[in-house]
């Protein structure tokens, strides 16, 4: 719908959107590598600094090379003095862990249930709409927040919870995909080779729905980033002091009218990662119906 | 009719999908149930209190039933923590969320309407493409980021209006409504783009029709081609939505209630989470999940009844 590119290429938003994601995964990944405080040290000479502020404190305390005489705060400190940059790429591991992992359990079993219902047909797809519709039923929001409530919010529960929400969306594509396919010639030409329904579903059906629901599944990405971080904020996701988007934001809250940047920071960086997400799923889209439509 | 049928059997059996969810959640806690619900400083008098009160040494179906046949009388207990009936401190919260809800939808109609007639009366124009644009960007920032910026824009750098202070509906109503801008604000912000994005496609294929050709030959001014006799048919997937949206916001207003302090039903979810206080929070998942579920099927019912290229077609979910 966005991002108009001219000819059958992706355009230059879309690069731009995949260098932001490479840029936040490889920090996530090399985080611990990094020449930046850990993320819970205080420094209590430097509360709620502003960006670029420069401390010559010896915050690294186990290590002797040079460049640890000083340090500065490139993206400032929080109300406790912790440095913003650290806590930004350390809380990285939480958002892309939960919004990388939720979505393949929903792509995996939701996929796989959305093939069979659109396959097969009959009593088995209409099980499977009628399980789909009661979880479609619950309030989202509401229903993770009981379960995080009730079996306590660490990164398992959160992957699982919010994974099992997003079965239902991907079924739905999936089911859509393969209900359209079954009909076409290859299938047909398939059968009558004399293929097994099992064969045809997995050789046929599964790879030519993979790809569409995959894209898909890079929008419920960028949701489920969204949805970890308004746990967090809320306090009810991952508990302090593991930093995370959310949790970073909300502690800005108290501060919001002196020290905007500890609050503003952490979310530019959430919407620069979830708008990524959002441009890259758009855009492959757009991209692979031209390409369809070429043919 | 048959499609009635089907989808009253539908509601009932979501109903009781989530009825049962409910109950199974307090009554999957890990130890003992009565320790847990009780808290610390329950004396033994209490938890064998408790324990009757749950009727803990029955079968857990038993229990289900029973506690199903109270809750469907309006007894949800009470809590243990302020010993209020959990049934009567959700409905003295439940207007505010109501208030919300219809505020935020207003306001977001507000945006959405004139942007969605202008992007379908100029599509690909520079101003269609620029708020689409926008559209995009502001359905990847969160409903909690939105409620931050706007507190940061009209409460901390322009002070037009506080960030918090709710005053009841009964004090002062003017007090009351302005309590309700900001975060009405804040839903609105990300709302109007879905309704923006389905008026504008709707009036598009409206505008294509013979009659509004005939209108626009007869001479009548753009707008009241647009006002007159494009709006009324383009909007009633608008409406849909809006109907639809009600019940997805029931989620939103936790977060919205909780930012600004407003007692409604979200805030007081999220303040019993705090407070572990068990029987409240089952009380409000169990009423915000009912009425989420009757929302949406009275809205799935609407759009069958009014539609009748749906009815042959059966379900239409979500």
């Amino acid at each position: 719908m966005q991002a108009k590119n001219s000819g059958n290429r992706l355009g230059f938003i879309f690069w731009i959107s995949i260098a932001w994601i490479v840029l936040v995964v490889f920090s996530a990944i090399t985080a611990s590598w990094w020449t930046i405080p850990e993320p819970d040290k205080m420094d209590w000479d430097n509360l709620s600094s502003l960006p670029g502020t420069i401390t010559d404190k010896a915050i690294f305390q186990n290590r002797s090379d040079e460049k640890a005489s000083s340090y500065t705060y490139l993206l400032g400190t929080d109300t406790m003095g912790r440095d913003l940059v650290s806590r930004i790429v350390y809380g990285s591991r939480i958002s892309l862990s939960v919004g990388l992992l939720a979505p393949m359990i929903g792509l995996l079993v939701g996929g796989f249930l959305g093939c069979l219902a659109g396959f097969y047909r009959g009593p088995l797809e209409s099980t499977i709409v009628a399980v789909m519709d009661i979880i479609l039923a619950f309030p989202g929001l509401v229903l993770l927040l009981a379960v995080t409530f009730y079996l306590g919010a660490n990164l398992q529960n959160l992957i699982f919870s919010l994974g099992l929400l997003t079965i239902p969306v991907f079924c739905r594509v999936a089911r859509a995909k393969s209900l359209a396919l079954s009909g076409l010639e290859f299938v047909q030409a398939a059968r009558l080779t004399g293929a097994g329904s099992m064969t045809i579903l997995f050789r046929e059906i599964v790879p030519n729905v993979v790809v569409p629901v995959a894209i898909y599944g890079l929008l419920v990405v960028a949701f489920m980033i969204m949805a970890e971080g308004a746990l967090s904020f809320l306090g009810l996701g991952i508990p302090s002091p593991t930093p995370s988007w959310g949790g970073m934001i909300a502690e800005g809250k108290e501060v919001l009218d002196e020290s905007p940047h500890i609050s503003m920071i952490p979310a530019a960086i959430m919407f620069m990662t979830v708008v990524s997400f959002n441009l890259i799923g758009d855009c492959l889209r757009s991209y692979f119906e031209r390409g369809k439509r070429q043919l | 009719m048959q499609i009635l049928g089907k989808k009253a059997f539908r509601f009932v059996l979501v109903v009781l999908a989530v009825s049962a969810l409910t109950f199974l959640m307090i009554n999957l806690l890990p130890g003992d149930v009565a320790y847990v619900v009780g808290g610390e400083e329950a004396t033994l008098a209490d938890i064998e209190a408790i324990r009757n009160n749950l009727g803990l040494d029955q079968n857990i179906l038993v229990r289900y039933l029973s506690w199903l046949k109270n809750a469907a009388s309006g007894d949800l207990g009470e809590s243990y923590l302020t010993r209020e009936p959990v049934l009567g401190t959700i409905i003295v919260r439940l207007p505010v969320t109501l208030e919300l809800l219809i505020i935020s939808q207003c306001m977001a109609l507000m945006l959405a309407l004139p942007l969605g007639i202008v992007g379908a009366y100029r599509s690909d124009s520079m101003v269609d493409r620029f708020v689409n644009g926008i559209g995009f960007a502001t359905l990847s920032i969160p409903s909690f980021v939105m409620a931050l910026l706007t507190i940061y824009l009209f409460s901390i750098k322009l002070r037009w209006l506080p960030a918090t202070g709710y005053v009841p509906l009964s004090v002062n109503i003017g007090a009351n409504l302005k309590s309700f801008i900001l975060p009405g604000l804040s839903i609105a912000m990300i709302e109007w783009v879905v309704l923006m994005r389905v008026l504008r496609s709707d009036m598009i294929t409206t505008l294509g029709q013979n009659y509004i050709l005939m209108a626009k030959a007869k001479g009548l001014p753009p707008w009241r081609v647009l006002l007159q006799h494009a709006l009324r048919p383009s909007s009633f997937t608008l409406i849909t939505v809006l109907g639809m949206q009600i019940g997805r916001h029931l989620g939103e207003a936790v977060i919205v209630e909780t930012i600004f302090a407003l007692p409604g039903i979200g805030r007081l979810l999220i303040d019993s989470i705090y407070a572990r206080d068990y029987q409240m929070v089952q009380g409000c998942v169990l009423l915000i999940t009912i009425g989420y579920v009757i929302i949406n099927s009275v809205v799935d019912l609407l759009y069958t009844v009014l539609d009748p290229r749906i009815r042959t077609e059966g379900g239409h979910a979500g």
